[in-house]
């Protein structure tokens, strides 16, 4: 009974942390994706294809990969000192570089399915551009994109796992420890349940947003 | 003055000519009907006039202001942004797919750009709003959301748009080429109570008897030019080109 409560405890500070990650990813990478698929389809050459690029190295390279160089970068380009406390912010900043080109794609799959009779109604109307956008265009992207987003959700939640990579404590490290002391598969199931739950969670919270946005064909 | 002017426009798409040389005029509270074959360049010639399209060449004149000149180089120049806005709150558009804005209701579809775009208070909106939709009695679909309406609602609603912004003129492209035909009569009817109260209007349609009857002056297109024009029973009853002969033909049976 006792290490069951330890094993609670310990997933429990590990869920914590896998939920930070989660949070903070989606807070800067969101923003961020809109920004990149602005680039990606921009009319300027270089704006252009260098989003392209990006993205493309971003989705063609292992996110374990990706956290490993924004850790370990700093020593071995800059020869700077990396300390433990550079783990928390490493992990964010990777995971926040990935995604935020996932979301670029999925924004920019979402704003060219947009009629170009929006765009012509709005501009008759006389909206400025920024108007356009924040009014008729993005509500109804949001709309949307909203299952690819959750798809996206549900795999950065799994995706945090991979912070052990550098040895960051998040639910599964915490549960790789757990299980390596104990010889016991345990910790694993729990840690699975764990994971399970949250995005039960996550699936229920965009499925009532999706809901919600229903109003409207 | 002539509350729009347009001489020769011409316009290409790659290797088409779309429109060779059309001028027009369009004075205060008359109805101008573009009739002609589908691919005539009819459209095209209502959205250069809206500045959806660009021309090539070609002047473009709202009530003496200049939206479109021709350069040095024979090639248009377009008045600069501030000025085109400006120019663009003389007129209105009405289109074939209506493009209401599906997440807004009914009401706030009409409101809206006269508070965002014109600065008019809520209230005052609002209450213009419901004159209008009473107008094209759909004043308890005020709350509902276009998906909710059919088709000839839907184009009503737009119409309410439109007017909502007090354009100088109206122009209609095929305003019921996307309706079910017994829904064309509600749309139909509510352009002759605009013609009535002297509201300047351009419509390209293909109803010919209805163009016949709202029309001050009828243009018969056809391959980018202007074939034939005048007086609607002129043009439509005894057209003297051999062209609109055959496009209005095929109309009386």
């Amino acid at each position: 009974m006792k290490s069951f409560s330890l094993l609670i405890s310990q997933l429990g500070a590990g869920m914590a942390a896998t939920v930070k990650i989660f949070f903070l990813t989606l807070v800067f990478s969101l923003p961020l994706g809109l920004l990149l698929s602005f680039g990606r389809m921009s009319k300027n050459f270089f704006v252009r294809n260098l989003s392209k690029l990006y993205i493309s190295i971003m989705r063609g390279t292992p996110l374990m990969l990706q956290l490993v160089v924004v850790y370990f970068g700093p020593y071995f380009l800059f020869n700077m000192q990396i300390s433990s406390a550079y783990r928390f912010p490493a992990v964010v900043i990777a995971f926040v570089l990935n995604y935020a080109a996932y979301f670029a794609e999925i924004y920019r799959s979402g704003i060219e399915s947009m009629p170009a009779g929006q765009y012509e109604a709005a501009k008759l109307l006389g909206y400025s551009r920024t108007q356009t956008f924040l009014k008729i265009i993005l509500p109804q992207v949001i709309k949307r994109i909203l299952p690819p987003v959750t798809n996206e959700a549900i795999t950065l939640v799994k995706d945090t796992s991979l912070s052990f990579a550098i040895s960051y404590v998040e639910m599964f490290t915490a549960a790789k420890a757990l299980a390596t002391s104990w010889t016991s598969m345990m910790p694993y199931l729990g840690a699975g349940v764990f994971y399970y739950i949250f995005n039960l969670l996550i699936a229920g919270i965009m499925g009532f947003a999706e809901k919600k946005l229903n109003y409207y064909r | 003055m002539s509350l729009l002017e347009m001489s020769h426009i011409k316009k290409r798409f790659d290797d088409l000519e779309v429109l060779t040389d059309i001028s027009l005029t369009v004075d205060e509270g008359n109805v101008l009907g573009i009739i002609g074959p589908s691919g005539s360049g009819k459209s095209t010639l209502l959205r250069c006039a809206v500045m959806l399209e660009k021309v090539d060449s070609g002047e473009i004149t709202y009530l003496g202001e200049k939206a479109v000149w021709d350069g040095q180089n024979g090639r248009a120049v377009y008045a600069p942004k501030k000025k085109l806005r400006e120019i663009s709150r003389n007129y209105g558009l009405v289109f074939q797919n209506f493009h209401l804005f599906p997440h807004y209701s009914v009401l706030k579809n009409v409101m809206d750009a006269p508070v965002h775009v014109l600065g008019q208070s809520k209230e005052e909106a609002a209450q213009s709003a419901m004159e209008l939709l009473k107008k094209m009695g759909l004043e308890e679909k005020a709350g509902a959301y276009p998906y909710q309406l059919s088709g000839g609602q839907q184009q009503r609603v737009s119409i309410a748009r439109a007017l909502a912004m007090n354009p100088k003129v109206l122009f209609f492209d095929e305003p019921t080429s996307a309706l079910d035909p017994e829904l064309t009569g509600e749309i139909l009817s509510v352009i002759r109570s605009l013609a009535a109260e002297k509201m300047t209007m351009v419509i390209v349609t293909h109803e010919m008897s209805f163009a016949r009857d709202v029309a001050d002056h009828i243009i018969f297109m056809d391959g980018g030019v202007i074939v034939e024009q005048g007086a609607p029973e002129q043009v439509i009853n005894s057209p003297k080109n051999q062209r609109t002969m055959d496009f209005l033909s095929r109309f009386q049976n």
